[in-house]
């Protein structure tokens, strides 16, 4: 562990660049037999090459225990991974398929029966521009995506065609994680605020839904500007609008 | 003036990053005068007939300052899109298109160089999968056969010759050469190697550009 560990330890919340390398000293390794086999994860921005770990993004390594790295950028391009929550825009029905604008290269489908209650008599009722927070079963770079709308157990769990009113904007996938992240700051500060609903997708769609339109608004404009603040600033700014004019 | 291959002359760089809220990833890039803005698109919806199975199509336009792009545009944008294709690992987005839209703000020498360069940043900036990185040095030998390195276009127009070369961030490697007027064989040998130096800098120059962006989330 601490062979692999000890390469990267140096890096760890820095910034890396494409093109640079992690090695280890494999040769201490052989030596000593008694050493089990140790299982690293290599998360998105990394890749193997034989003994040697290659970035190919540009962002800050990050580190989770026992053995997690990838690496964490800011980019605004959603490439689908199985298993994400998206926010999708349905574009098209054909058959027994919805196509999905998730703001991926492809449009992803979403079957009908893939929501909670749908059978083959009882359509669930999606219209063309409706939204829906689903989660992605297929998802790989040879393959067209897929969508469902339930889990593993045919429950809806939070996934579904959104309800009427609500603001959509996009802001870049960096934002969206840190939006996620448990316990996340930036969530807590705004929900000081005033109350509101929030749905994030990965794919760095937000929808947010306040008392008013002008809340909403408001809640849409301080998100959008979390984008490029230190939470010195973004604390600041939060407590002059709560302070202010509402 | 003395040729001194340990710390080649380059005028003055700068650049900055996600500049622009439309493209999924955006840069300027400017040397001394010369100043290039690019947008990079993807990876997005490909045409079916420019569809690739089994890696992304990449296109790249480059617009002059005025007027419509010409040959010389087409050259120079040949140029950027093998040095892009031969840094992207562009078989992990397969059947998807990535588009450089390069915007020529100012021309002041060493453009092809400038182009390179923005592009780099740009396909950082864009967080799109690359196995090394690359920059462009532009070298002019002028008529008493001494080297300058990242002309101007004054220095340009009296040179006898005009190589612009595109260096890999992992052996420094040459990745492509475009070259005009006449040289020896020994003249382009010593050119390569001050380029090789030269890009050690403009290396740095990313990482520091890449640090500043972050440092807000650090």
């Amino acid at each position: 562990m601490n062979a692999i560990h000890s390469c990267f330890k140096a890096q760890i919340g820095e910034v890396v660049l494409p093109g640079d390398v992690f090695q280890f000293d494999v040769s201490s390794v052989e030596e000593d037999s008694n050493i089990k086999s140790e299982k690293i994860v290599c998360g998105p921005g990394l890749r193997r090459n034989g003994d040697e770990i290659l970035v190919y993004k540009s962002g800050i390594l990050r580190h989770k225990q026992p053995s997690m790295y990838w690496i964490d950028s800011q980019q605004k391009r959603y490439v689908p991974v199985k298993g994400e929550s998206v926010i999708g825009i349905v574009t098209a029905k054909s058959g027994d398929i919805f196509k999905v604008d998730v703001g991926g290269s492809e449009q992803a489908s979403l079957s009908y029966l893939a929501f909670e209650g749908a059978t083959k008599r009882n359509r669930p009722n999606v219209q063309v521009g409706d939204l829906v927070y689903a989660q992605f079963i297929i998802a790989n770079k040879d393959m067209e995506p897929e969508l469902v709308c339930i889990d593993s157990c045919g429950r809806a769990n939070g996934m579904g065609v959104f309800g009427a009113g609500g603001f959509l904007f996009k802001v870049s996938l960096g934002l969206v994680r840190r939006l996620l992240a448990p316990q996340s700051e930036m969530v807590k500060d705004l929900e000081k605020i005033f109350p509101f609903e929030m749905v994030v997708g990965l794919n760095g769609r937000v929808w947010v839904k306040a008392k008013s339109v002008q809340q909403t608004l408001i809640i849409a404009n301080l998100l959008e500007s979390c984008e490029n603040m230190t939470a010195q600033q973004r604390r600041a700014l939060f407590k002059r609008v709560a302070e202010g004019a509402l | 003036m003395e040729l001194d291959i340990n710390s080649p002359v380059l005028r003055e760089f700068g650049s900055e990053q996600s500049l622009l809220s439309k493209p999924d990833g955006s840069a300027t890039f400017m040397q001394g005068d010369t100043s290039v803005m690019v947008g990079v698109y993807g990876p997005a919806e490909v045409k079916v007939n420019k569809e690739i199975y089994d890696r992304a199509t990449l296109e790249v336009l480059i617009q002059p300052k005025s007027g419509m792009p010409s040959v010389r545009e087409r050259t120079r944008e040949q140029c950027v899109r093998e040095t892009c294709e031969a840094a992207l690992l562009s078989t992990l987005h397969p059947r998807s298109s990535l588009t450089l839209v390069l915007q020529v703000v100012h021309d002041d020498g060493s453009l092809l160089a400038c182009c390179l360069n923005a592009a780099c940043m740009v396909l950082m900036d864009a967080g799109l999968p690359m196995s090394r990185l690359f920059c462009g040095v532009t070298c002019a030998i002028d008529a008493e056969g001494q080297i300058i390195t990242d002309p101007t276009a004054q220095q340009e127009k009296e040179s006898r010759a005009l190589l612009t070369f595109a260096i890999d961030s992992k052996e420094h490697n040459v990745m492509m050469s475009s070259t005009k007027g006449s040289f020896s064989m020994k003249e382009m040998q010593q050119c390569i190697a001050v380029s090789q130096k030269a890009s050690e800098r403009i290396f740095q120059f990313y990482r520091d550009s890449v640090k500043r962006r972050y440092s807000k989330i650090l």
